[in-house]
């Protein structure tokens, strides 16, 4: 049974956590956006997001940023998952459940490597 | 949609849509009643009161990329399968309420869900967006209701430009919104759940 966390705890978090970043060399910011409308969620979003989230602290994967859009008419490839590093052009993933996202968060986001499956023609 | 968490996070998108900075969501389980209810209220650019009627026609919509909307029409049907209600209050410049309402012990009722993936979910996504989250549930026998509220804002003050995906401070929200949404849920299961011998 977890003790119930506090504000403090978070101050000890953030500050363990900034320690670690100073360590990171500073790479291009790496976002990784989930398209979250009605079709999306339908489509299993919630969870796709949910297994990038995971990815992310169970890998301790630092210098991520991970955030919504919505529908972008393109409902019948929902899940859909863009990756975007640095400078290089924005990768739109298609029909990305939960093991789709954590092959992506790991080969794509961690290793830099753009997979070619699962891309949604532009 | 299975879940009525899921209809909350899509509901709750339709408020970031909105451009509201202040967005209150709130789910009660009350046994006592025999009633589950939620809201989604926040300070968004707000509808007209005919907007506001016509939004639970499938054919109306405020999106460009297609001529329907169904997050809103599939909501409301699901409630009044369930002997409940889906209603709509808005003003343009003020923001939108939407309350909805189950018979708790229908049948037909689609399980609350995943309520703690939903919050971390909208959170993490919009983190400049004040929360207000409250769980709460009135058990079956009287005794007292059990809450969890999470409201953001003091997260994001001690966060400062600290990202809310850095692994630390993400196992620290999701660990606080689970333990959050579980009390309350077992309390409101203690009582309802079917003990078999």
């Amino acid at each position: 049974m977890p003790a119930i966390k506090s504000l403090e705890d978070l101050k000890r978090v953030r500050e363990e956590a900034l320690e670690k970043r100073k360590v990171k060399t500073t790479e291009g910011a790496i976002q990784v956006t989930v398209a979250m409308g009605t079709c999306g969620i339908a489509a299993g979003a919630r969870d796709t997001m949910k297994a990038i989230l995971d990815h992310i602290e169970s890998n301790n994967v630092s210098g991520v940023i991970v955030t919504q859009t919505g529908c972008i008419g393109k409902c019948d490839y929902e899940p859909i998952v863009s990756v975007s590093v640095g400078a290089e052009p924005k990768v739109v993933y298609g029909r990305i459940n939960p093991e789709r996202a954590r092959k992506i968060m790991q080969e794509h986001v961690v290793d830099g490597k753009v997979l070619t499956d699962w891309i949604v023609p532009a | 949609m299975r879940e009525i968490a899921l209809h909350l996070l899509d509901i709750a998108e339709n408020s970031v849509t909105a451009n509201a900075k202040n967005i209150t969501l709130t789910v009660c389980e009350d046994l006592q009643g025999d009633q589950l209810s939620a809201s989604v209220i926040d300070d968004g650019k707000g509808m007209s009161a005919e907007m506001a009627a016509s939004v639970v026609d499938p054919f109306v919509t405020s999106r460009t990329t297609r001529k329907v909307g169904l997050g809103i029409p599939l909501f409301k049907t699901a409630a009044e399968a369930c002997n409940g209600k889906l209603v709509i209050n808005s003003e343009i410049g003020k923001g939108t309420r939407l309350d909805v309402e189950f018979q708790h012990s229908h049948i037909d009722r689609m399980p609350l869900g995943d309520l703690s993936s939903t919050m971390l979910t909208l959170f993490v996504a919009y983190p400049q967006i004040r929360w207000l989250f409250e769980y709460s549930a009135i058990p079956a026998d009287g005794k007292m209701e059990e809450k969890f509220v999470f409201d953001t804002q003091p997260v994001m003050a001690e966060l400062g430009d600290m990202p809310l995906t850095e692994p630390a401070v993400l196992s620290f929200i999701r660990e606080y919104i689970e333990d959050g949404v579980t009390r309350v849920r077992d309390a409101s299961n203690g009582s309802s759940t079917i003990q078999y011998q």
